[in-house]
């Protein structure tokens, strides 16, 4: 799970991490309010997205004047931030952070993660702040120092310090920083993160060490335990498909291809996303029904990969061992009807009462393509696709109650979207602008 | 000969009385010799009960003592689970195999640490993984038992159905395998590729070994660069997750690319660098091994 930047520089300022002040806004006028509240004569007007290089979009400006910070908030909310980490479709802005302006004398890094190799949490730290570190670590990777440290002693302030020395912190306030990154670990341990990176991390002119931004990713296995920071979670952020799957208990990121893809298990999935690229073909999306799929699992597993405009043809691959491929089948035929299937489907069953499975197929009379193994999969998946791309008008065209119709041509994209978004969006709370902003949707 | 486990094996179930923990139970018990391996079972609650027939004891020590049980499978759920795996290093077992799905990954920083720093002499194998099967003696975990044959073959992957696929491949082909062990997709975990291929460098009953991968942390890597330098035997490989995005985790928590590091193209080109040959079409695992087979 993610959250918000100004979400994650109040978790620090609970662990008692330094950051500028500054308050969440939804409109223009909260803006221009929280900048009279904070005081001053400089304000920052930043874009809460949950992805990175929003500065770089255009979602991050100074504002020197309260209207200044007006038409930067006018402008910047309900835009399309594109990022390097959005896509080319981008990610709209609902809410803003706004803060007073920091006296940068130098831009660092500080990042913690957990690192496999040690099975410890590695606390990373590099003068070259403000930069994409990935660069930062290909290039140069001298300029970035580690601790791996000890879960049962936490960051030493020895550590801490060491660490602060290297990146270029002056004796004065060697002291502060060692505190900021100690406690930097400990908010990283006690939430459970997955990530925290700090970019930049600054030294003010006055030689203070301030978080300038927060950025914080959870471990999702542990958030049984952390129900106020599930509370922070924005589904506006989330692909509406991943949440509708996670409502069944399955696993599914959306990708950029047009074949669907039904799989038990992370490894099996991949792979056959690997195969299905191999023959030429594309995934649409990865997609682990995990074990004991229902029929209603597989239908909810149809509806969602087919709510997908850019499906043209599904592809079924499980490995029964514990799951019987007739239990799967029986599935599949439910499904398929359910959903008036209009796109081809190719299925793959292997395992237990796999003969069982395939006559169940067969005598539903569905034009169910059967492959053996995955190389026949792939390459029968890719067929059809191939074939239906040769017929322009398809036989089952006239089908208007078809659910998840293939949507042959056209902007088919943003429409969906919106429709898809709706169940997050009842949710959530009511904030005005939202169909202006759907008309800005490039399409 | 095997690795890990074999008839002689004697296995208790931690969370034998969860649905989970009874199902598979009972198909690791009815397959080959599993009714004279698995001797019992432990819930602090349900000391003195049985399931099955299986004595079921309060805690791990006390069924070991009672049973001379030296393995034991862990299907407790998630928020316990760390701790039924530290209940087992700490009765010194000589395997921990840990099925359970998404335990924190702060837990297993802590119980591998302390591991470590004690010196505990209990291999641990996952967690989130299908466990551990010496096909025609015993099967602990969750994998179909029929799809197995007696062989020389070695199978050592971080997934469950992608290594039922493996194993089928090579059935199908007539190969037999020697022990197949899954070690699990989460990020912190027991036992790693090179130490599974350690074990079926020494197995004068291994031949070969067929090592499946997927994308994130460098275990991989590691485990080529060993292979290069100490392997004895044959070993081929593949690895899942080409066309994953990056920043996405692909259902296993193990399963992202981050930072740039940890794409599957990356670690074919290392195991390929260390003499490992490699498929990218995961239909040819099986042949694949085959080609190598002296």
């Amino acid at each position: 799970m993610k959250i918000h930047e100004y979400q994650g520089k109040e978790l620090f300022r609970k662990y008692g991490v330094a950051t500028p002040r500054g308050l969440p806004c939804f409109t223009a006028d909260e803006a221009v309010a929280a900048a009279k509240e904070l005081g001053g004569n400089i304000w920052v007007v930043k874009a809460q997205i949950h992805a990175g290089g929003r500065g770089k979009g255009g979602g991050v400006k100074v504002a020197k004047t309260l209207d200044e910070v007006r038409a930067h908030a006018k402008r910047i909310l309900g835009m399309q931030l594109v990022t390097h980490q959005t896509g080319p479709q981008g990610q709209k802005v609902r809410r803003l952070l706004v803060e007073e302006g920091a006296d940068i004398a130098k831009e660092l890094y500080v990042g913690l993660v957990v690192d496999r190799g040690t099975q410890r949490v590695a606390v990373m730290a590099s003068s070259e702040g403000g930069m994409d570190i990935e660069e930062v670590a290909a290039k140069t990777p001298e300029k970035i120092h580690k601790v791996f440290v000890d879960p049962a002693a936490g960051l030493t302030n020895s550590e801490a310090r060491n660490v602060a020395r290297r990146i270029g912190i002056p004796e004065v306030a060697l002291g502060q920083a060692s505190e900021l990154l100690r406690a930097l670990y400990r908010c990283f341990w006690e939430v459970d993160a997955s990530l925290v990176e700090v970019n930049p991390l600054i030294l003010t002119g006055d030689s203070r060490v301030v978080a300038l931004d927060a950025k914080i990713n959870f471990d999702d296995n542990a958030l049984f335990r952390h129900e106020d920071i599930v509370a922070l979670r924005d589904l506006d952020e989330e692909d509406p498909l991943e949440i509708e799957a996670s409502k069944y208990g399955l696993s599914y990121i959306s990708l950029d291809g047009n074949i669907g893809c039904m799989v038990n298990g992370a490894g099996l999935a991949m792979a056959t996303m690997d195969t299905i690229k191999l023959y030429g073909g594309s995934p649409a999306n990865f997609l682990d029904v995990g074990g004991g799929a229902t029929a209603e699992k597989v239908t909810a597993a149809f509806k969602i990969m087919l709510s997908n405009p850019k499906v043209k043809a599904i592809l079924v691959n499980i490995f029964g061992g514990i799951m019987k491929c007739d239990t799967i089948a029986t599935g599949i035929v439910a499904a398929a009807r359910e959903v008036k299937l209009s796109v081809p489907l190719v299925v793959r069953m292997k395992g237990t009462n796999e003969d069982l499975g395939k006559r169940i197929l067969k005598d539903s009379g569905l034009p169910i393509i059967s492959a053996d193994n995955m190389a026949q999969a792939g390459q029968r998946i890719v067929a059809a696709i191939k074939a239906k791309k040769a017929k322009p008008k398809p036989k089952h065209k006239p089908k208007p109650a078809a659910r998840g119709k293939s949507t042959p041509k056209g902007k088919s994209r943003a429409r969906s979207k919106s429709k898809a978004r709706t169940a997050p969006k009842a949710r959530a709370k009511p904030r005005p602008a939202r169909k202006k902003a759907a008309q800005r949707k490039k399409p | 000969m095997s690795i890990l486990i074999n008839r002689n094996s004697r296995v208790m179930t931690q969370g034998i009385t969860g649905n989970t923990g009874q199902f598979h139970t009972r198909t690791s018990r009815d397959y080959a010799n599993g009714r004279a391996c698995f001797v019992a079972g432990v819930n602090p609650k349900k000391a003195g009960e049985n399931f099955e027939g299986i004595p079921i004891f309060g805690s791990v020590r006390d069924a070991k003592e009672k049973t001379g049980a030296n393995v034991s499978v862990i299907y407790v759920p998630p928020p316990f689970a760390a701790a039924a795996i530290w209940e087992a290093v700490e009765a010194d077992l000589e395997l921990a195999i840990c099925i359970t799905e998404g335990i924190p990954v702060r837990d297993m920083v802590e119980v591998r640490d302390r591991m470590r720093k004690q010196n505990r002499k209990t291999l641990l194998l996952g967690p989130n993984c299908p466990g551990v099967i010496t096909p025609e003696e015993l099967k602990i975990g969750i994998m179909p038992g029929h799809i197995h044959r007696r062989g020389r073959v070695g199978v050592v992957s971080r997934s469950g159905t992608l290594t039922y696929e493996a194993v089928a491949q090579l059935t199908e082909l007539g190969i037999g395998q020697s022990t197949a062990v899954g070690i699990g997709g989460d990020p912190v975990n027991g036992l790693k590729h090179v130490d599974v291929l350690k074990l079926f460098n020494d197995d004068p009953d291994t031949d070969a070994v067929i090592m499946i991968g997927e994308i994130g942390g460098s275990d991989e890597e590691t485990a080529a660069e060993w292979v290069k330098q100490n392997m004895k035997k044959p070993v081929v490989g593949f690895i899942a997750g080409v066309t994953a995005p990056p920043g996405k985790r692909m259902g296993h928590a193990g399963a992202i690319i981050s930072g740039g590091k940890g794409t599957a193209q990356e670690k074919l080109a290392v195991m390929e660098g260390c003499g490992i040959k490699v498929t990218r079409n995961p239909a040819q695992m099986g042949r694949l091994l085959k080609s190598v087979l002296r």
